[in-house]
């Protein structure tokens, strides 16, 4: 096998047995970039030199006889609306297409604790604003698997490196589904965390009560590994969680006998693929078969998820993009009269439609007349979704569906209708309306795309939902297969 | 003619003197160059996130307890969103429907009697930038911007529309002014922009219920033109409504020089701000042990400290309002009489010479040249007969001066009162053999003579002679 397609595991083995080097890893690693980076667009910022540094002071360690943690030298991709200090942070668009923070986001700082190798920053929809990677201001990354279809988005790049072994992991954000909707698509582990389990601070807002970072991996005992590392308690971030983290690796136990699992009948209603749905009835009789009890339930207001989400998450988004004014950084439209004139020439020029159409989306939401009807009424709903999952929680462990009702769709497939776009992300968007965690795994195939499984669980459950991936990875060979390149 | 009656609320803007800024910890500390009291969080990068400054909340209970209000129990912040380049987000974080204090009060007093004012209401914020232009907002070329103040803590407090006249309205803020000054978390100075006040005000016909239409006045940028603003507003008003026409909702600013106030935005350009909860902010739960443990913290306060002055100094009202309106005028006056203990005599001096020579050279009393120890020291001095009452004035305006103390001061300008019988005996003699006619004069009855010839003995000694003796010196000699 390709040094490149090792997981972290497997190579942190690799690396304390000195059987490979640091230096050898990402040699490797940015090899690969180099000969399919080209197709598949994944990143927009290469950080070569900074990665190299870190893996020969990592040998340096190692050669030193010093400990290493888990992640060290390992080469991680980072979703370029993460501040890196001094590296260029454009979360996309054009509106701040030379931003290079002088702060790093807490969860870059962790990582660097862990002596990462930060490979670069993918690309994304800016702002992380869709659901193909096609709403980025710059390029469209392309799938792996099938170039011709999108990576899923909106951290197509993350999850397209970790798929095409540009990357061993990667870091990504997820607001509706962004993290586990191109985990699906690109046949990676992906997880959104409870909300405020991961630090938000350095995140590039988008809808910040509903944000949350998370990794993308290629095996569950990664993702494990990569929560061990950003998860926890941070000053910066008021809506981060005190809870104490559990040590992910302990959760990796093969064995899910009597775990009760819920399956949501709403998840299984209209609009799902035949196909789709006949993977995941497949991939239920193997938890069936691992000894898991499961049942049918519902969540009654789930189909009301995608109104309420797209009133929250346009209203915050307007809010949080209004900074975004030429003023202090970024872009600046050249020959304004005034200021007024310089706000509305940067913003009309520097956003693309997408961000544009939610802006005036959530400007209408929150304005006076308007906001009890439209915002008001959307976070009552949001308390009854979240209120479903408590009470579904009360008999079952786990909840099941999948990922998304489709495998990826191919370029400019949905960019003409956004509301068929904003559908792709269905099955995904209850769980940050819940703030609960969602992980998805792959679980097969249609017509050579993968197709993800999403589990869900109680706040601050990862444990379970890594435990139950676990045990279904460890009876599948999903995760062992690879795009070719 | 119609008798019309002004009705006005106050909206305050203090800037709190914590250490560093509401949501983040840069320096709050005035005067620095421009940018650099600044950091990530409160230019409002990408990706950053508040958090809230517990000190702020402490500062905000506080004050509101000092000024009577309800204490929330549950309360958050919010985004008050419009662009504006002084404002890194583009939105204010501030507190909406949940503020930290609810009704609230303080009084007031007017022509001898008590008021009390309502206050609606008393949330945190943060503050703005500055913007820097080149000569007027309208011609400049460009403008420049300075974050420093961007997140310094504000307190906004509401009054109720309970203030009748452009002075109560005067009297109001200089009532609060001094509650907040005891409380020490704002030194709330007008001028420097740390006190800010905007006015609503209205005209109604004496015995109406029904508030007019109302205008918001702002730039008001002292005591004495808040006064002249609102005077000048209801008088316009006034006229408007005499002249049959209709008053326009409509914020004004004041314009110090043309004494005058002028539109700024009707109602129809009033912005509409979005306000929506601060997602990045946790919901606020106000623990009442905690609140209990800030009201401990609360110092004795004006009225209660009036009040005191009245009863424990026998003080005439007054008095004691003029001695307990600032803290530290009150620190002072109860600093000398732990050395000097009658405190009608402190008091006329703290409000006579003292409070004069404070005034013409612009100082506070906390800046004072005399120390407490040393006024009481002058005033010990005269109370001995070392010197008169004339001459203490004198040196009095001479301790101000040096800082000396009024020993020094005596010994080295030869001050000492003349007591001695024998030697001022001397110059009663030669002032009644200089001045025979003044002498028959009062001889004959005319008291004003008496005071020509002890005038006389005044300046033969420079005003050292000890002027009751003189006196009892010249009825002996001219009457016996």
């Amino acid at each position: 096998m390709s040094l490149y397609y090792l997981t972290a595991h497997e190579l942190h083995d690799l690396l304390i047995k000195k059987e490979i080097s640091a230096v050898e890893i990402n040699k490797a690693v940015f090899d690969r970039i180099g000969s399919v980076e080209d197709s598949v667009k994944a990143y927009l910022t290469l950080t070569r030199e900074q990665a190299m540094k870190t893996a020969l002071e990592v040998d340096d360690l190692i050669g030193a006889g010093r400990p290493i943690p888990p992640l060290a030298g390992i080469p991680i991709a980072i979703k370029d609306n993460i501040c890196a200090e001094g590296v260029r942070t454009t979360a996309a668009s054009k509106i701040i297409y030379n931003f290079i923070p002088p702060y790093d986001a807490t969860v870059v700082k962790k990582l660097a604790d862990q002596q990462i190798a930060m490979t670069g920053k993918t690309n994304l929809d800016e702002f992380a604003m869709g659901s193909s990677t096609e709403n980025s201001g710059f390029f469209a990354t392309h799938n792996p698997w099938n170039l011709g279809c999108v990576p899923g988005g909106s951290s197509g790049g993350s999850a397209a490196a970790v798929a095409a072994g540009e990357a061993v992991c990667a870091v990504g954000s997820d607001t509706g589904g962004s993290i586990r909707q191109p985990a699906a698509f690109c046949g990676v582990v992906g997880i959104k965390p409870t909300y405020g389990a991961v630090s938000r601070y350095g995140l590039i807002a988008f809808a910040s009560s509903l944000d949350q970072i998370g990794p993308f991996t290629r095996d569950v005992t990664d993702c494990a590994l990569m929560l061990n590392a950003i998860c926890g308690h941070d000053p910066l971030d008021a809506t981060s969680s005190t809870y104490e983290v559990p040590d992910f690796r302990r959760c990796l136990v093969h064995d899910i006998k009597g775990l009760k699992i819920g399956v949501p009948r709403e998840y299984l209603s209209e609009g799902i693929d035949a196909e789709v749905r006949q993977v995941f009835e497949k991939a239920m009789s193997q938890f069936e078969l691992n000894g898991a009890k499961m049942e049918e339930t519902s969540l009654p207001h789930l189909g009301y998820s995608l109104p309420v989400y797209y009133l929250i998450a346009p209203a915050e988004a307007s809010s949080n993009l209004a900074r975004y004014d030429g003023v202090r950084y970024g872009f600046r439209s050249e020959g304004a009269q005034d200021v007024v004139d310089m706000f509305m020439k940067t913003r009309s020029q520097g956003f693309g439609a997408e961000v544009k159409r939610r802006i005036m989306l959530g400007t209408y939401v929150l304005s006076a007349g308007y906001y009890d009807a439209y915002y008001l009424k959307a976070l009552k709903v949001r308390t009854l979704i979240k209120e479903d999952f408590n009470n579904a929680f009360e008999k079952f462990d786990i909840l099941l569906s999948p990922t998304t009702p489709s495998p990826a769709f191919r370029f400019g497939e949905k960019t003409g209708d956004p509301l068929t776009m904003y559908l792709s992300d269905v099955f995904t968007i209850a769980v940050n309306l819940a703030g609960i965690p969602g992980l998805s795994i792959p679980c097969g195939f249609v017509n050579g795309l993968p197709v993800g499984l999403q589990l869900m669980g109680r706040p601050f459950s990862e444990g379970k939902l890594l435990q139950a991936a676990y045990t279904f990875e460890q009876s599948t060979d999903h995760h062992k297969k690879h795009p070719e390149l | 003619m119609t008798q019309y009656e002004t009705v006005i609320g106050l909206e305050v803007h203090l800037e709190l003197k914590t250490d560093s800024k509401i949501f983040c910890s840069s320096s709050t500390s005035f005067g620095g160059k421009p940018n650099t009291h600044v950091c990530p969080v409160c230019l409002g990068l990408p990706g950053v996130l508040p958090v809230v400054n517990k000190k702020v909340v402490e500062d905000a209970i506080l004050v509101s307890l000092a000024l009577n209000c309800r204490i929330a129990g549950f309360s958050k912040f919010d985004r008050k969103n419009y662009y504006y380049p002084d404002m890194p987000k583009n939105y204010q974080i501030s507190q909406y429907d949940l503020p930290i204090a609810l009704n609230g009060h303080l009084e007031i007093e007017l022509g001898g009697e008590l008021k009390k004012i309502g206050i609606t209401r008393l949330h945190m914020e943060e503050d703005t930038g500055k913007l820097l232009h080149q000569g007027t907002i309208t011609t400049t070329p460009f403008s420049l911007v300075d974050y420093n103040r961007a997140g310094v803590p504000l307190l906004e407090i509401v009054s109720e529309p309970d203030l009748r006249s452009p002075e109560e309205a005067r009297i109001y803020l200089e009532k609060l002014k001094s509650i907040i000054q005891y409380t020490g978390v704002s030194d709330c100075r007008m001028e420097e922009g740390s006190l800010r006040c905007d006015a609503n005000v209205s005209v109604r016909q004496f015995g109406k219920e029904e508030f007019g239409t109302k205008t918001e006045i702002k730039n008001m940028n002292s005591f004495r033109s808040l006064q002249k603003a609102l005077t000048y507003e209801a008088s316009r008003q006034i006229d408007v409504l005499e002249e049959g026409g209709r008053i326009v909702q409509e914020t004004r600013t004041w314009d110090e020089g043309q004494g005058i106030t002028l539109p700024m935005r009707s109602k129809e350009e009033a912005h509409d701000y979005r306000y929506f909860p601060e997602p990045d902010l946790v919901p606020m739960i106000i623990e009442r042990e905690w609140v209990e443990s800030i009201r401990n913290r609360l110092p004795e306060l004006p009225d209660a400290r009036r009040e005191r002055y009245v009863r424990d100094y026998s003080l005439p009202v007054y008095d004691a309002g003029v001695l307990t309106s600032t803290k530290e005028m009150a620190d002072y006056f109860e600093a000398c009489l732990n050395a000097y203990s009658s405190p009608k005599t402190v008091g006329n001096w703290i409000m006579g010479d003292l409070s004069r020579l404070l005034n013409a050279n612009n100082l506070e009393i906390n800046e004072c040249p005399v120390s407490p120890v040393n006024l009481a020291s002058l005033l010990k001095t005269l109370d001995e007969g070392t010197i008169s009452g004339k001459i203490a004035k004198v040196v009095f305006e001479d301790m101000f001066a040096t800082g000396k103390d009024a020993g020094t001061i005596i010994k080295e300008k030869g001050l000492i009162q003349i007591s001695d019988e024998g030697s001022l005996s001397a110059i009663v003699e030669e002032v009644i053999a200089g001045n025979p006619k003044s002498v028959s004069d009062y001889r004959s009855g005319k008291d004003k003579a008496l005071g020509f010839l002890v005038g006389q003995v005044m300046k033969a000694t420079k005003g050292k002679a000890n002027p009751e003796l003189v006196n009892k010196l010249f009825k002996e000699k001219i009457l016996n």
